[in-house]
């Protein structure tokens, strides 16, 4: 198989921001886009190493975010501690499946699946992997895309700790999970984002 | 060679000729399927100034009305994005708070303050005060506005809420998912490319 015709390969620089492709200056030199001045990198710069670290965070930060409450709710009756998972399991007994299945998918699968997908990804570019990279990088657009979802139970929180206070009935608190969720979800995002979808397509042009 | 007849996959780096296309026609990458750009109407930018300024006027309805309100034994309570914020500040939750505060308030007000700048400017053939940074800056925030995941949210509140009181969805509510369809119409609707084409020959 012949090289494909990609711009790094051709000399050229594509601009993130602006989409510009412009000639790459000599090796050394930092190059900014001619059009937006945006810095350009022929690959995120680091990519690999950035996507570990905030990956491995994320996976650490998983554990307090499931299992520490991210609300205590406390009203006659007692304090009860809600996790994400209870919480799920709330919606699910009280009636509402659908929202269950909701708030399931977006709390727990998509983290899940994202952290696993980044892990299979960043894996199989370190490995200079050759299979499926059209597959891959669907993959990768589409945990881009769910990732943000997940703030879904961040805002359920939010809002339930303004309405539910003293002065009502029970009063709502927020939970040291709450937290340790908002990071697991700025985290993945930021490990996504640092995780450069053309390098799956790199190893494929250096086989004979 | 003129770099305006090129484009790089950004997902797999292949190097395209761009070809004229279909009306509403979009180009996508012939190796990995990734989007490349698309024909949009001559008037596509007009339009995204139109949606983008409606999207702000809803933005503030948003923001200054309650989005619910709960009723319990006479006991009245009700509250707007900012002052749910603050409890979750008042709470000690600061990071929290301040990632609510980030996605749901300051990028989508940056976004549409900052697209207004760049369009207003587009459209009457001038080159605006730092459009190029602001455009910039823009396309670099805009994964953190997250207004459709906060309606989805404060709707399953209203859903766990409704077990134990009465609640009613406020102005706010309502106002915050039409702002989410007119923001994903503007988005829908704008024309980055030409937006850069138009900023460089402004130059």
């Amino acid at each position: 198989m012949s090289a494909a015709p990609t711009a790094a390969r051709l000399g050229l620089l594509a601009c993130e921001v602006c989409r510009l492709v412009s000639r790459a200056p000599r090796p050394g030199e930092h190059a900014h886009c001619p059009r937006c001045d945006a810095s350009l990198h022929a690959r995120k710069p680091a990519s690999l190493a950035r996507t570990w670290a905030f990956l491995i965070a994320a996976v650490i930060l998983y554990v307090p975010a499931n299992t520490l409450p991210i609300m205590d709710t406390s009203s006659l009756f007692g304090t009860q501690r809600d996790t994400i998972l209870s919480g799920v399991a709330f919606l699910w007994t009280s009636g509402s499946l659908v929202l269950a299945v909701l708030v399931f998918f977006a709390s727990i699968m998509v983290p899940l699946a994202k952290m696993l997908a980044l892990t299979v990804l960043a894996t199989s570019v370190q490995m200079r992997a050759a299979w499926h990279p059209r597959t891959r990088t669907r993959l990768y657009r589409v945990i881009e895309f769910i990732g943000r979802w997940s703030m879904l139970d961040i805002y359920v929180v939010t809002i339930l700790v303004a309405l539910v206070q003293v002065n009502t009935f029970a009063a709502i608190h927020v939970g040291p999970g709450a937290a340790a969720f908002g990071a697991v979800v700025v985290l993945t995002m930021f490990a996504a984002a640092s995780f450069d979808p053309r390098l799956i397509w790199d190893s494929l042009g250096e086989r004979p | 060679m003129s770099a305006q007849t090129f484009v790089a996959c950004l997902e797999c780096d292949l190097l395209h000729r761009k070809v004229c296309l279909p009306p509403d026609g979009e180009a996508r990458c012939t190796r990995c399927g990734a989007r490349l750009y698309k024909r949009t109407r001559p008037d596509a930018n007009e339009r995204a100034l139109a949606l983008t300024l409606a999207a702000s006027i809803l933005f503030v309805l948003a923001n200054v009305f309650p989005i619910l309100a709960l009723e319990v034994q006479g006991v009245h309570s009700s509250t707007t994005l900012l002052a749910a914020v603050r409890s979750l500040w008042d709470e000690e939750a600061r990071g929290v708070a301040a990632l609510v505060f980030a996605t749901t308030i300051l990028v989508p007000a940056a976004e549409l303050v900052g697209l207004i700048w760049v369009l207003a400017a587009l459209r009457r053939g001038t080159r605006a005060w730092g459009a190029v940074p602001m455009l910039h800056f823009i396309e670099s925030v805009k994964p953190w506005g997250m207004v459709e995941v906060f309606v989805l949210g404060v709707l399953v509140s209203l859903v766990k809420l409704a077990h134990i009181a009465t609640v009613e969805a406020g102005v706010a509510l309502f106002s915050f998912g039409a702002l989410m369809a007119l923001v994903a119409a503007a988005a829908a609707a704008f024309d980055a490319d030409a937006a850069w084409l138009q900023l460089e020959a402004s130059r």
